[in-house]
């Protein structure tokens, strides 16, 4: 039997196979999902922010892409995953709000995408599949078997990476 | 001492956001009713301080599909406000406004958005004039922007938004009642920290 461990909000976690993570309604953040394939080791992460260095919350090192990742891949770390073998694939990101008048607000999805893309390339971990921007919520699931992403949006339907 | 945060609030402060939240929520049904054309009445309003998780839950989860109307405020009172609709508040309002139901959530076109958007506008003006008019201080609101989605989608934009400020918001539940139907709204208000303590000085609340 698998298990599904739910990845909350600035939050992270690791399950290994058979079990699966998920993470509800992405908007403008984004989930980050690595896998180790010879472990079957899976992590994901659900970013908020792009940077700590904009706000400067040590208490809370999940909620940006710069200090999560590298987070998530020592916990992963710590269970044996390799780096060097580790595949990302990501999702989220959207603008939700068409014509919003707070422009920093407008591209805060845009900019999400790019700070993680940034950070995985700084660590040097492929990004193999991405499911990003546009305007809609996503329900990301993501399998520790065969390392599959799972998303599920309400009307503009369902994908698999 | 200064209010940084919502979680600073002393049981004063808390009742004076909880009158507002009153005093707004019988505005909007006033202003519900003469839109809608027909009575509109309001059971006693649910006011609460919660974090961004909690208001999650209470709205259902975040898969819940809602409509989601966000505004600025500008003036002496900055912050944003944020109205969460179900289901049955689009079918009121929509069948009232133009005499078509709303079956399920992705069929709504233009004008069914458009006539949404105008019901935000109409009811955040309802809970600003209560701001306003209690405290004596300007504020002026931005034209709504509509998203109908997940809920804990809507809410990653205010979420990001206040994220260095604070993840605690006063959350409005309100239920309206018309003839047979009855619609429910929440209401996020989240001004920022200076026009809070603006708020309270000028009700006369030491801060």
């Amino acid at each position: 039997m698998s298990k599904t461990v739910t990845v909350g909000i600035s939050d992270l976690n690791i399950v290994k196979s058979p079990d699966i993570l998920v993470t509800y309604a992405l908007g403008s953040c984004v989930g980050i999902c690595l896998y180790d394939p010879m472990l079957k080791l899976a992590g994901l992460s659900h970013i908020m922010l792009p940077s700590s260095r904009l706000a400067p919350d040590l208490n809370q090192p999940m909620k940006f892409a710069d200090t999560a990742i590298p987070m998530l891949i020592k916990r992963m770390e710590a269970m044996g995953g390799r780096p060097v073998r580790f595949k990302a694939k990501i999702a989220g990101g959207a603008q939700m709000f068409a014509a919003m008048s707070n422009a920093s607000l407008a591209n805060i999805g845009t900019r999400n995408v790019q700070a993680v893309k940034e950070a995985l390339n700084r660590l040097r971990i492929p990004i193999i599949a991405e499911d990003t921007g546009k305007n809609y919520g996503r329900t990301l699931y993501f399998t520790a078997e065969d390392g599959m992403m799972r998303i599920k949006s309400v009307n503009k339907g369902e994908w698999i990476w | 001492m200064a209010i940084r945060d919502l979680k600073d609030l002393n049981d004063i402060q808390i009742d004076v956001l909880k009158e507002i939240g009153n005093i707004g929520s019988g505005n909007a049904a006033t202003s519900l009713s003469s839109m809608l054309m027909r009575p509109v009445g309001l059971e006693v309003p649910h006011i609460s301080i919660l974090d961004y998780n909690a208001v999650v839950e209470a709205l259902g989860g975040p898969e819940t599909m809602m409509v989601g109307l966000m505004l600025f405020m500008e003036g002496d009172v900055k912050g944003m406000i944020m109205f969460l609709l179900q289901k049955n508040f689009a079918h009121m309002t929509l069948s009232s406004l133009l005499g078509e139901s709303f079956k399920d959530f992705g069929e709504e076109d233009d004008l069914a958005n458009s006539a949404l958007t105008e019901v935000g506008n109409i009811m955040a003006g309802s809970f600003v004039n209560a701001i306003a008019t209690l405290t004596g201080l300007n504020i002026s609101i931005s034209v709504p922007d509509i998203c109908i989605d997940m809920c804990g989608a809507i809410l990653s934009v205010p979420a990001i938004h206040f994220a260095d400020i604070s993840d605690r918001i006063i959350l409005i539940q309100d239920q309206f009642n018309s003839d047979d139907a009855s619609a429910t709204s929440h209401v996020l208000l989240m001004p920022d920290v200076d026009s809070l303590a603006k708020i309270m000085t000028n009700l006369g609340i030491e801060i």
